[in-house]
């Protein structure tokens, strides 16, 4: 069937692929039940955990940074340097949090006699899809965008192919291009397999106990809440069930901190610069347009609603990440991949500045390997025409120059103005649904982007003005 | 001599998803000059040649039809040689810690 076609009958095979009638949950061309719909997926908290540890997935190791919060504080103010902690995500059994996301779909796709799951992914999901499947006898396709025009592939996502099909998934590679969907709907169409989207409530509510566990281990080990949580932010989900988790177990002071790698300048969907960058994920090429406009997923309604749930947003470079890998590696004995270690950096940079009594919790590790490590990224990044140096992060350039910084006092953050992102969000809402909101709408949107009703009303009269 | 494959030999095939023409709209110009292509590793069901079409079952239990892109796919990812401005970073961070140590 053509690409218009297929389109075109998008709600009814996504109707049928999640057992999910979003249009439940709509109240009007703009709002909906948010809360209605995390719901309708039938699940309790303690049931989620309980299904999770049936096959392994969470109750991961808090640990405690302690030689890299030592040589945080060589470079703090005195009284300064927060204890850096990190939830290590990889020991799940494809080795990222995202088995707690897939976990959840699989198990009830089992349960509601779907013989298979599908997932459109490049990332890490893919191989906790496979492995899921797997482990309840579910056939499993993943699709993933890997090549560029000239068939070369991005080395991260050759691994997580391997690591797929390693885990019994059948494997479709195609080259760039926002047609994954297509696929996926094409797949769904003839499979009549479930769609274990990353942006179902079953796979956002699979992420709350990842924020509940969090909560209890530094509870029990520190004897406080955690001071600030650190949550690498590309799609939203781990943001928003990382949070709602934390949320849940009374957390309510801890600050929520979203940090993506800075790739601004490189389009996601363009030939030339897909393989220009050295991060598949995490990056803000994700984050910025999902957090302004959530809705842009494969489901009608996206679970991961970010701006919900963000208290502080930070970008980090790309040298600033591998810095970060190389020191968890070298001074903490742990070798783990580039997602985690994203707000790693940030942490590294924002423990400077606080209280030395104070916690400050990276959310996940992945595991890393070929491929997916620093120094396959740095060839490919040569390769690929990019200089990699030593020297001051600052002159970092996306697409251009990877600058590692030489020392530790150079790993730092930048602030991202969310109120723009909150503007811009209410804007793009009134694009969509075409008119002007009605007044339970302005309270929706508020609740959207977690500001007051006059702010949104501000926002929206600047809009009509222009 | 043409590469053969047997049926059951693990192969991989390539698909065109959509020439050029029949992408969807608003892509980067860069993008939509170039056909949206795919490729699927499975068991070759027939005997074929790299370049013939043919068809494959999947390990999902597909059966898909493409053209013969490669007889025995592998994994060629790797490491590499580490880059010095990465080698440079454990020690600084040693000396760090080690400085004002007993």
């Amino acid at each position: 069937m053509s690409y218009a076609e297929i389109m075109a009958r998008k709600n009814e095979i996504l109707h049928r692929a999640t057992g999910l009638d979003y249009r439940e949950f709509s109240r009007g061309p703009l709002a909906f039940d948010y809360e209605a719909m995390m719901e309708r997926i039938g699940y309790a908290p303690d049931e989620l955990r309980g299904i999770q540890a049936a096959v392994g997935v969470g109750n991961t190791p808090l640990l405690e940074l302690r030689r890299l919060t030592d040589a945080v504080r060589r470079i703090s103010p005195k009284g300064k340097g927060a204890r850096i902690f990190v939830k290590d995500e990889a020991c799940n059994p494809s080795g990222s949090f995202k088995d707690r996301r897939a976990s959840i779909s699989a198990f009830h796709a089992r349960k509601k006699g779907y013989r298979g799951v599908i997932a459109a992914t490049s990332g890490n999901y893919g191989a906790a899809v496979a492995s899921q499947a797997a482990i309840y006898g579910l056939r499993c396709i993943i699709v993933q965008e890997v090549f560029d025009s000239h068939a070369r592939g991005q080395p991260e996502i050759l691994e997580k192919g391997r690591k797929c099909e390693a885990l019994g998934a059948e494997v479709i590679q195609t080259t760039v291009g926002p047609e994954l969907f297509y696929v996926l709907l094409s797949l769904l169409d003839e499979t009549v397999f479930f769609n274990a989207s990353l942006y179902t409530p079953f796979s956002i509510a699979g992420i709350e106990t990842l924020g509940a566990e969090i909560a209890e281990r530094v509870r029990n080990l520190a004897g406080r809440d955690p001071d600030v949580v650190a949550i690498t932010h590309a799609g939203g989900g781990n943001v928003t069930g990382t949070t709602r988790g934390l949320r849940r177990a009374g957390c309510h002071e801890t600050t929520v901190l979203a940090v993506s790698v800075d790739l601004a300048g490189l389009h996601m969907a363009s030939d030339n610069d897909f393989n220009r960058k050295s991060f598949t994920t995490g990056h803000t090429g994700f984050a910025m347009p999902f957090t302004t406009w959530p809705d842009r997923v494969d489901v009608p309604r996206n679970a991961a609603r970010p701006l919900r749930y963000i208290d502080r947003f930070v970008t980090v470079t790309q040298g600033e990440v591998f810095y970060a890998t190389e020191a968890l590696a070298q001074i903490e004995g742990l070798e783990r991949g580039p997602a985690g270690n994203t707000s790693l950096a940030a942490a590294i940079s924002l423990a400077r500045d606080m209280d030395r009594d104070q916690i400050i919790v990276v959310s996940e590790t992945e595991y890393t390997g070929a491929g997916k490590h620093p120094i396959a990224q740095l060839n490919f990044a040569e390769e690929m025409g990019i200089a990699v140096e030593s020297g001051d992060p600052q002159q970092n350039a996306p697409g251009r120059r990877i600058v590692i910084p030489a020392d530790l006092a150079q790993v730092s953050v930048v602030d991202v103005d969310l109120d723009r992102l909150r503007e811009s969000y209410v804007r793009r809402a009134v694009q969509e649904a075409g008119r002007m909101p009605e007044e339970h709408e302005i309270d929706y949107l508020a609740a959207e982007t977690r500001a007051s009703a006059e702010r949104v009303r501000g926002w929206l009269s600047m809009r009509s003005k222009t | 001599m043409p590469e053969n494959v047997q049926p059951g030999d693990w192969v991989r095939i390539h698909i065109v998803i959509l020439p050029a023409r029949a992408r969807a709209p608003g892509i980067p110009p860069d993008t939509a000059s170039h056909p949206y292509d795919g490729w699927i590793n499975g068991w070759a069901t027939e005997k074929a040649c790299i370049g013939e079409q043919t068809t494959i079952r999947t390990p999902a239990g597909r059966l898909v039809r493409g053209t013969l892109a490669e007889a025995g796919p592998g994994y060629r990812h790797s490491f590499g040689k580490p880059h010095p401005a990465m080698l440079a970073v454990g020690p600084s961070l040693r000396k760090l810690l080690e400085d004002g140590e007993e």
